[in-house]
């Protein structure tokens, strides 16, 4: 059987101390597989955010452990840290984070700058990414000179570009109108079809319904794991 | 890890600069300034060395001065309380060219003062001096128009003058002063010549002089008491150390001085003048450098808050780029690069502007700018970006991403 993307065991999270400590997590396992498509549910304070930055490597575990691929990040530091968010997560933010006053090409350039790759490939490889979410004509437009739901195309394809083991999107279709919502969860739908593994936070239904798994948190902790078939 | 391309971080840095353009120009003007008063106040106080040192040449490099001890500056003899007066016999002994070969002429200079009146029109020169002719060969001071007095006048105690131009414009404007009768100090004086305009030197102004025969300005204006000074020529540049060395065993002499810490008389030629002088000036430059690194100091001051600023304003992108994969190294040169370029941005207008004021004299002094100033101004600035952004920087490159992204 092959390394799951993601395994998580026990994991807590607390901030603060003493009286004033508030559980964001209490205790969660779960693992996610190669090529899933995966929404994790839950209302305002059910700790999704703090989970989906866990997994993101953006923030640490208080207590339990955390392995991408076959990697504990534990004992990964800083330095490594920033090499696990470069090679193997995309990000996906609600209000998009493109750089202003940047071009769509340039921004998706950007997580390849990064790894180093050379001028001429990552070029190329960001105009193919661009492609692929169907913005090839708008790729020397700036952020502000393209709507909420190009925009958010734009950072998938930036997500995407690096080939990651996994998409993370967090409310992808939080700011976004009906119509750019079901584009959106339509493009995530084929990203998946192509074998990229898929994990979508998000507090609507209609966006959970359309993932195979639906992981649900309540206070901090699982409560619910479905696997609808195909 | 990754080696992010040097364009995409200049490319980065030069929007951050470019993001807030009038902030950036305050910055970079806080750094010109600095920069540009640094080579423009060391240019000054090269500027006011060289003219000081350039005036006392003009005065004539051979002249050696003998006064009498007590006052100050300059190579000084221990002081002496019982001390002789410079006399005519001192004089008498210093021309005599077998004693002192070395020696071309020798003169008395007896000082007076007073002011000159002609007509409506008055005078104070910075200098009456009863002297004799040979004065005119020691002092380098020929005329331009009219003719010199005489030893004869010298003897009949005549009143006869020599005026430097300053004098002259003051008492005849545009006037021919040759022949006409002044009054110095209540006494009628002929006017026989004026002297080659020699220059400021300093706050001394060469040719605000009057010059007349020594039994005249005895008679008439300082009485018969020891001269001021011994005006001395040797014959050339070269033998001036030479000729200094005679009229100090000529000197010992005539006051019967047994050692020369008992010298009642001191000898100073324009060299030791010179050093004195270039002395002080070294300090005047070296104090003017200290307030103009002052303002530079101010200038990367101004480079710190500006970048602590940026840093603040742009959290939330920083933690975009953390999150998308940025290694802090990334993000730690971004910062300095852009701190850098303000502060070298500043440093080459700075440089411009300083070489540009420069051309002009400040302070009616012409000022010499140093390759080292300039070289030193603009190293410093480019210095002052590295120190003065690193701070900022290290704190934008040590965000934590999660905080970095919550941040509105």
């Amino acid at each position: 059987m092959s390394v799951p993307v993601v395994k998580v065991e026990g994991v807590t999270k607390v901030y603060g101390a003493g009286d004033t400590a508030v559980h964001a997590l209490r205790g969660i396992s779960l693992k996610i597989e190669q090529g899933e498509f995966v929404a994790i549910m839950g209302a305002s304070g059910s700790g999704k955010s703090t989970l989906m930055n866990i997994l993101g490597c953006l923030d640490a575990p208080t207590d339990g452990n955390y392995w991408i691929r076959n990697l504990n990040a534990a004992e990964l530091d800083e330095e490594q840290l920033s090499v696990v968010r470069s090679q193997l997560i995309g990000f996906v933010f609600q209000s998009f984070n493109l750089i202003p006053k940047t071009s769509a090409t340039r921004n998706v350039e950007l997580p390849l700058a990064y790894q180093g790759v050379s001028r001429s490939d990552r070029r190329a490889r960001a105009l193919a990414a661009l492609e692929s979410v169907g913005l090839a004509d708008r790729a020397e437009h700036q952020p502000h000179e393209l709507s909420g739901g190009q925009q958010q195309r734009v950072a998938i394809a930036r997500a995407l570009v690096t080939n990651p083991a996994m998409l993370l999107a967090d409310e992808p279709t939080g700011a976004l109108d009906t119509a750019s919502t079901a584009e959106i969860l339509a493009l995530l739908h084929e990203i998946n079809r192509k074998g990229s593994t898929v994990i979508v936070i998000t507090h609507e239904e209609e966006v959970a319904r359309s993932a195979r798994r639906m992981i649900r948190l309540r206070d901090g902790a699982v409560v619910e794991d479905v696997t609808w078939a195909a | 890890m990754g080696s992010l391309g040097l364009i995409e971080i200049w490319r980065f840095a030069w929007r951050g600069i470019s993001a807030n353009r009038l902030r950036s120009s305050l910055t970079i003007l806080g750094v010109l300034i600095g920069v540009s008063s640094v080579i423009i106040l060391t240019a000054v106080g090269n500027g006011s060395a060289k003219s000081v040192k350039d005036g006392i040449e003009k005065l004539g490099t051979n002249s050696i001065t003998v006064m009498r001890n007590g006052g100050g500056g300059g190579f000084s003899r221990s002081a002496n309380s019982n001390t002789k007066p410079l006399t005519i016999n001192d004089v008498k002994a210093l021309n005599d060219k077998t004693r002192a070969p070395q020696i071309k002429a020798a003169a008395p200079i007896l000082n007076a003062q007073g002011s000159c009146t002609y007509g409506t029109f008055s005078s104070t020169p910075q200098s009456m001096k009863g002297t004799w002719p040979s004065y005119f060969e020691a002092a380098n001071s020929p005329i331009d128009k009219g003719s010199y007095w005489t030893n004869e006048d010298v003897t009949n105690k005549r009143a006869v003058a020599i005026i430097g131009t300053t004098t002259a414009t003051d008492l005849f404007a545009t006037d021919s002063p040759i022949g006409q009768v002044i009054r110095c100090n209540g006494q009628k004086v002929t006017v026989v010549g004026v002297m080659k305009s020699k220059g400021t030197v300093g706050f001394q102004d060469a040719d605000s002089v009057v010059l007349m025969p020594l039994t005249f300005v005895q008679r008439s204006m300082a009485g018969y008491g020891g001269l001021s000074q011994i005006q001395v020529e040797s014959v050339d540049a070269a033998s001036t150390t030479l000729a200094m060395d005679q009229v100090t065993t000529i000197m010992d002499a005539q006051h019967k001085i047994k050692s020369a810490t008992s010298a009642d008389y001191r000898v100073l030629n324009q060299a030791s003048i010179l050093q004195s002088s270039s002395t002080s000036s070294k300090t005047l430059t070296v104090l003017l450098a200290a307030i103009a690194a002052i303002s530079l100091l101010v200038g990367g001051i101004g480079i710190t808050n500006i970048m602590l600023v940026s840093v603040t304003e742009r959290t939330r992108e920083i933690g975009i780029l953390k999150a998308i994969g940025a290694p802090k190294s990334a993000i730690l040169s971004q910062f300095l690069i852009e701190a850098t370029l303000l502060s070298v941005l500043g440093g080459i207008s700075g440089v411009l502007l300083g070489i540009g004021i420069s051309h002009f004299s400040v302070l009616g002094v012409k000022p010499v700018v140093s390759l080292t100033s300039v070289l030193m101004a603009f190293l410093v600035s480019a210095m002052v970006g590295l120190i003065f952004g690193g701070w900022p920087a290290n704190r934008a490159a040590s965000l934590r991403p999660i905080e970095a992204l919550r941040y509105e």
